[in-house]
């Protein structure tokens, strides 16, 4: 049985898009020395503030900005417990996510039931937003890497006392990139609701925001990682329910193990190559994870 | 040691708030155990459905309380145990994981009455019940054979239990009695609730010709993406109308409300007894949805005249000659299967060239 390869590749970038999008987010945020772990709530609060403006409205591109908006707007629930009272970012970041989960259920209960505009496609029969989260990856790489304020990010992420010292103003960095992260989370899961189920139902991101946290990991905190993390359990999931439906005689249970094994296996060549490579710590930015407070 | 003080301080007072409660004559109190939030749109949304119609039914007479999302396994003792203690005089579970912890809270509480939905575990406080789904999946299965122009049929599984095999077997048997030449093509999900996995699922199947989708998960996802395909689905659980007329041209409700006020009818007037109830299409637990006009009239009152044959108790869904996927015999010609065959089934009938995983 041949399963036509690039009809794969194109189910595949649709299907990790949600992912791909919360993950830049979260690698912006990561790169700034912020280890957020309330990118599933973001990312819920995204799909129902997007739902419901694309309902309201009829049309999903605004439904996808008001995603973005909503997704940076309880982001700052995060910055303002770790930026200004020095919580810690774990807890912080667990307890976004299910403020999010619980505040999307509450403010939901209105738009359960009713469906979502149609969402118009682009060239290759793929909508307008998969192709915006491929446009995202070099131009995240490029702000990383080529930009000055890029070059200020990681820098506050790499050494906070450092980029303070230097004169920069860490918390500001943080917020923003924190912020950037939100929106992004939104939009990907806005994706969820509007462009995959075009409805509105609790709980309806799934564990997806967890799955972007490991892919940041994965990428070794760059762009063009996120993209192979994201399209490989992406393609992984795809494939294997390609060959499903293709009735392969594989069994099943290999299969629905493939997305999950296929990252473990990534995970472990990387880091049995870490051992040769000059970045200790996986190649995570200096600070991640710790607060900065200015004593000097 | 801080937690253990908690509990039995947290028991003694709800024991204490309780007792006068139950002294004096009170509203019957039933609660319910949900494994989903009550928002899912599907299972768990339309067993609160049927809560709110013992509410409706007997007013001032009952007091429900429910706990969602509870998880299946150990916290569900907990959540239990919870509102055994708080008083309420019949609790029901609305999931299959929740078996083992009926059982062991009901142990404990043997004047409470316990009942558990799509289980087999039973004792003198505990009852179960279901619903033949099965039936439900004989009629849109016939609407499946007469609208597919490929001749591929998909179905979407959550779990390779009975229950969801029942479903498969009972669609593709019915499709293919109106249609000699289809095909079943499934594929997994293991999970029943994940719209993303069931996006990608359908995806799959579409792109391996499949026109027409049946689903045994509860999200809308499928039909979102056989809408952009062009093909058609039927709404799983709950009516999933915002679909209607096209890509959702049918659909299989659970109507739980008729058995919770039975039952609780029952404990009001102190006949409640423990067993085991398996209803369907005849006693109203399982509705099918509008067929809209998507579907052709024709097309329509056979479905219809299926959906009443097997309400009437005329027709079985289950019945001979069939065989099973390995070619063996399983019912002869006018046989029907029995509930104890259904409750275990675990093998595709002829026709069905997957493998069920093992």
């Amino acid at each position: 049985m041949m399963i036509d390869p690039l009809s794969v590749f194109l189910l595949l970038i649709s299907a990790s898009t949600p992912i791909l999008f919360a993950a830049l987010g979260e690698l912006v945020a990561e790169r700034a020395g912020v280890l957020n772990l309330g990118v599933e709530g973001m990312m819920i609060t995204g799909a129902l503030a997007g739902f419901a403006a694309a309902y309201a409205t009829g049309n999903p591109f605004l439904g996808f900005l008001v995603a973005a908006l909503a997704g940076a707007v309880i982001s700052m629930l995060f910055a303002g417990l770790t930026q200004l009272f020095l919580a810690n970012q774990v807890a912080s970041g667990l307890a976004l996510t299910l403020f999010g989960l619980g505040l999307a259920a509450m403010f939901g209960k209105p738009f359960e039931g009713v469906k979502a505009p149609p969402m118009p496609t682009g060239p290759l029969r793929i909508n307008w937003i998969v192709w915006l989260g491929l446009i995202m990856v070099p131009l995240i790489w490029a702000f990383l890497n080529r930009s000055r304020a890029g070059l200020i990010l990681r820098g506050v992420g790499e050494n906070h006392e450092a980029a303070h010292a230097l004169g920069y103003n860490v918390r500001l960095t943080r917020t923003a990139a924190i912020a950037f992260g939100g929106a992004m989370a939104g939009v990907g899961g806005a994706y969820i609701s509007i462009a995959t189920v075009l409805q509105w139902t609790e709980g309806m991101t799934a564990g997806a925001g967890w799955i972007a946290l490991a892919i940041v990991v994965f990428s070794k905190w760059t762009a063009p990682g996120v993209l192979a993390g994201a399209w490989l359990f992406g393609g992984v999931t795809v494939l294997q329910l390609r060959l499903q439906a293709a009735g392969v005689a594989v069994p099943v249970q290999l299969l629905s193990m493939a997305p999950y094994l296929a990252t473990i296996l990534v995970l472990v060549i990387i880091s049995a190559r870490q051992k040769y490579s000059r970045r200790a710590g996986g190649g995570s930015p200096g600070s991640l994870g710790t607060n900065f407070h200015a004593l000097r | 040691m801080q937690r253990r003080t908690l509990l039995a301080t947290a028991s003694a007072l709800i024991m204490a708030l309780a007792a006068p409660a139950l002294a004096q004559d009170e509203p019957l109190k039933v609660g319910f155990i949900y494994v989903g939030p009550v928002g899912d749109g599907g299972w768990t949304y339309q067993h609160d459905l049927g809560r709110q119609a013992i509410e409706a039914e007997y007013g001032d007479r009952v007091e429900t309380t429910f706990i969602e999302s509870v998880p299946e396994g150990a916290d569900a003792e907990r959540a239990l145990t919870q509102l055994a203690l708080a008083g309420n005089d019949i609790i029901f579970a609305t999931s299959f994981g929740f078996m083992d912890p009926v059982m062991n809270v009901a142990a404990k509480f043997p004047d409470v009455k316990f009942e558990h939905a799509t289980g087999y575990k039973r004792s003198d406080n505990v009852a179960t019940y279901d619903a033949r789904f099965y039936e439900g999946r004989a009629v849109i299965g016939t609407i499946a054979g007469r609208m597919t122009e490929s001749d591929i049929i998909g179905y979407i599984g959550s779990f390779p239990i009975p229950e969801v095999i029942q479903g498969i077997n009972s669609s593709f048997i019915h499709a293919r009695k109106v249609n000699p030449d289809v095909q079943m093509r499934v594929v997994w999900a293991y999970s029943w609730f994940d719209p993303a996995k069931e996006a990608e699922a359908a995806s799959a199947l579409l792109a391996e010709g499949v026109d027409v989708i049946l689903q045994h998960t509860d999200s809308t996802a499928p039909l979102a993406q056989a809408q952009q395909a062009g093909a058609i689905g039927f709404g799983q659980a709950s009516d999933m109308a915002a679909f209607k007329p096209s890509p959702r041209v049918a659909s299989i409700i659970d109507e739980w409300s008729p058995y919770y006020i039975k039952r609780v009818g029952a404990m009001l007037d102190g006949t409640w007894e423990s067993g085991a109830s398996w209803a369907g299409i005849g006693d109203g637990e399982v509705v099918i949805g509008e067929i809209t006009d998507a579907v052709p009239a024709e097309v329509k009152a056979e479905a219809e005249a299926l959906r009443d044959a097997i309400g009437a108790g005329e027709y079985h869904p289950f019945t001979g000659p069939l065989n099973k996927a390995d070619g063996s015999v399983w019912l002869a010609e006018g046989e029907t299967a029995s509930d104890d065959d259904l409750q275990s089934m675990n093998f595709y009938v002829e026709g069905i060239t997957a493998q069920i995983p093992q």
